[in-house]
């Protein structure tokens, strides 16, 4: 049977609750389930196509009544996509296409044979179900788990997972000041970056003067390289509007907000959905579960603007209002929202107060390490051989992230550094690796763990491009309200382009020492304070590349084109003349028969000629410091 | 000023209707106003400010503080380059230089035969297909130049 749309009937009381969870369960009871990966990443390679490839089949299928088909959210193993695991034998096939569609319903699902080459293999290694892969198998997935079980439109499915549960217990069974002290209990922290304990928030929040109060979902990920929060709210939307309700009871709110940024359109479908079926189910409305608690929820659409996920910012946009942070003296959890208290939480924090709530605060406490409790999601991107969404116990080291989960860096290069914590991070050199993934520990070592990108580098990236590539994004995301950090991060814009361009100055480096103490103790908001991360951290571990650009004008990565030039070695070329054919330069000059040769002072440096040059000859060489290009 | 025509007068109104005509909905409106339009002509604007009562300056504070809206016309599809750590560490600056090369047209513009707007993002989050370039709603991975020219051909 194909999922379909079943009519959603009103859920009055706890009771009703379970009887929908039942009968939920004994519909699915005894079939086989095939969970496809429909997150942005693998829509983006066709899982469309493959979904209507299996539906088709299916129909065709005598099996049909007996089989589940699912659109689920992101399974995370987003290299490999699209991904399908079947339930229950988690047997997992990768990189599946739509012509794979009628080898699967016929063998695997009739005939319960595996299809070996869909499985996960590397040199004589194979894993035929899903938590025997390297990548799964090193991770602890609370979170991400329902990803993979979930059709995120289907409210049942994520009742039958005993969703709706934490809630029910908090209304019924808890008081507001009983879940405020669970999750203060929990050692629970904000996950979008600033590791302030939850609990503590909630408490003021709780505590403070007036009626009215707000609880608000900051879905503003708006760092480069990490996307856990859209996988969340495409692929278990409901989880976190869940958080947010029993967030709700707590503090004492009777409205809450979701702030999504506009680039994740997807996101905020799943979400808007998932909203209008919590009311139809009465989880939102009045006297939910017959528990007298009143809530209602809207959705503000983000338009674009970094610096909006920052907590001051960002109620100034949900006000209607251009999203500048403001002087905070006075505290969201005293005056946020139009003035009024406000909790304001990230995705992620959200999505874990349901399992806190469910599993109660001694659960939660006993995962990860003594300051830092819980998982935390990371986006692994970048030169590594799995991109993907990686969730692990706090206290993880970065090595098991990066070989263990990611399985090393792509192609067989030499590591070089990660970046984590987003544009206002920091890069991490090789000797850090066995640093433990904590609020903590990252910061001790001049980066931070933000949101959770890990933006893996290898000996191909250059470490002052990578600073002046983040200094130049802050530039653009600056709000220019405070001069610190309108005017420092143009500053440094300036003379790390001066330095990628072969004109560095000896004092260079001192002034962007400067600029960068002078930002981080000046300026308004987190933005402005954190700019020079990028910059204070390389200096410290890869000060050597930027004497070499200063002093040598060598880019040993061979990224800024202004240090690196274009070489045809004589004795590799193999004379077939398609580096000639492609330069749209005309800079590529030789004979038919004769070893062609790159005219230095025509050269755009497109890289046409290095791409175009056949992997037999290699001849094409980038070489830095320009200068020595052999005559 | 041109007036704006009747149809997208009501086409407005039913926006701003659908928002009860509340002030603090604002960027909500013009991002509905944007889809529809692809873009927001001045006159549309004046139109928002006066039903709403929100000076015309204020408008502008938002439509131009905010990277998603537009003041100048679209093309017909929207190529979009990510930019994000991720691609940019796979090479997404040549990628944009090779199809901004193809359209003849400079990031944030848009070709004089109104065919395609260039733009770049920040990440669109799937960094396993980097370096990524999007048509509309369609995303590429990593495409060769003579991938970029047939997929071009694509759209009208």
């Amino acid at each position: 049977m194909l999922e379909k749309d079943r009519s959603l009937e009103k859920l009055k009381t706890p009771e009703d609750l379970e009887t929908a969870r039942r009968v939920e369960i004994n519909r699915t009871k005894g079939k086989t389930v095939l969970s496809l990966c429909s997150g942005t990443g693998c829509r983006a390679n066709a899982s469309q196509l493959v979904y209507e490839a299996l539906s088709a089949e299916l129909a065709k299928a005598s099996c049909a009544s007996r089989v589940i088909l699912k659109r689920t959210g992101c399974h995370g193993f987003c290299e490999k996509g699209p991904i399908l695991i079947i339930h229950p034998s988690d047997v997992c096939y990768l990189n599946v296409k739509p012509s794979d569609a009628a080898e699967i319903i016929s063998k695997t699902v009739v005939n319960n044979e595996v299809i070996s080459r869909l499985l996960w293999t590397k040199g004589r290694m194979t894993a035929q179900k899903h938590g025997d892969i390297p990548f799964y198998k090193h991770q602890t997935r609370f979170l991400l788990a329902d990803n993979a079980l979930l059709d995120p439109a289907s409210p049942c499915d994520y009742i039958a997972l005993g969703g709706y549960n934490a809630l029910c217990k908090a209304l019924t069974s808890m008081t507001p000041e009983g879940v405020v002290a669970e999750i203060k209990k929990s050692g629970l922290r904000g996950r979008g970056g600033g590791g302030f304990p939850t609990g503590v928030k909630w408490e003021t929040t709780r505590g403070a003067e007036g009626a009215v109060k707000y609880v608000v979902v900051n879905g503003d990920e708006g760092d480069p390289g990490a996307y856990m929060d859209r996988s969340i709210l495409e692929g278990s939307p409901h989880s976190v509007l869940e958080g947010l309700i029993i967030g709700g009871y707590a503090i004492g709110a009777h409205e809450g907000f979701f702030y999504i940024r506009q680039e994740y359109p997807l996101a905020l479908e799943n979400i808007c959905r998932a909203i209008d079926q919590a009311e139809t189910l009465g989880l939102l409305g009045k006297n939910i579960l017959g528990s007298g608690f009143d809530f209602s929820v809207s959705v503000h659409q983000g338009a674009g603007a970094f610096v909006s996920g920052e907590s001051s910012a960002l109620l100034s946009a949900i006000e209607g209002r251009v999203g500048e942070p403001r002087l905070k003296y006075i505290r969201m959890s005293e005056s946020g929202l139009w003035g009024k208290p406000t909790a304001l939480n990230n995705v992620e924090t959200w999505a874990n107060v349901p399992l806190i709530v469910k599993n109660g605060a001694d659960w939660f406490n006993a995962i990860g390490t003594s300051e830092s409790k819980g998982t935390k999601i990371f986006s692994l991107v970048g030169k590594v051989e799995n991109t993907g969404l990686v969730e692990v116990a706090m206290g993880a080291t970065l090595r098991t992230i990066i070989d263990d989960i990611g399985g090393g860096i792509k192609d067989g290069k030499k590591f070089k550094a990660i970046q984590t914590g987003g544009p206002s991070g920091g890069c991490i050199p090789e000797a850090y690796l066995d640093t433990p993934v904590d609020f903590d520990s990252l910061t001790k070592i001049g980066s931070m763990m933000g949101s959770g990108g890990i933006i893996v580098m290898d000996e191909d990236s250059c470490m002052v491009d990578v600073a002046r590539y983040f200094v130049e994004f802050l530039k653009e995301e600056s709000c220019g309200k405070c001069m610190p950090c309108r005017e420092g991060i143009s500053e440094m814009t300036l003379i790390l382009n001066r330095i990628v361009m072969g004109q560095g100055k000896p004092g260079d480096l001192d002034f962007l020492r400067d600029i960068g103490v002078l930002l981080s103790e000046a300026s308004l908001c987190g933005l402005g304070s954190s700019a020079a991360n990028p910059v204070l951290s390389t200096l410290q571990h890869f000060k050597h590349e930027y004497e070499a650009h200063i002093i040598h004008k060598t880019c040993d990565a061979r990224v800024c084109k202004a240090l690196t030039a274009y070489y045809i070695d004589p004795d590799k070329c193999g004379k077939c003349g398609l580096c000639a054919k492609r330069c749209k330069a005309h800079a590529i000059e030789g004979e038919r028969k004769g070893p062609y040769r790159v005219v230095q002072n025509l050269c755009v440096k497109c890289d046409a000629c290095f791409n175009a040059c056949p992997a037999k000859f290699r001849a094409v060489r980038k070489i830095s410091p320009a200068s020595a290009v052999p005559e | 000023m041109p007036a704006i025509d009747v149809s997208k007068v009501s086409a407005i109104d039913a926006i701003i209707e659908k928002y009860h005509g509340r002030k603090s909905a604002l960027i909500q409106i013009l991002l509905d106003v944007q889809k529809e339009n692809r873009w927001l002509p001045r006159e549309y604007l004046r139109h928002i400010g006066e039903k709403l009562s929100v000076p015309l300056p204020r408008i502008y504070q938002i439509a131009t503080f905010y990277k998603a809206f537009s003041l100048t016309a679209r093309g017909r599809h929207v190529v979009t380059v990510c930019m994000g750590t991720a691609c940019h560490v796979r090479g997404a600056p040549t990628l944009l230089d090779r199809i901004s090369e193809k359209l003849n047209v400079r990031p944030s513009m848009t070709a004089s035969d109104g065919r395609f707007t260039l733009l770049t993002v920040n990440c669109m989050g799937c960094c396993a297909l980097g370096p990524v370039m999007a048509i509309d709603e369609t995303y590429y991975s990593n495409p060769s130049d003579s991938q970029i020219e047939e997929i071009l051909g694509h759209y009208a």
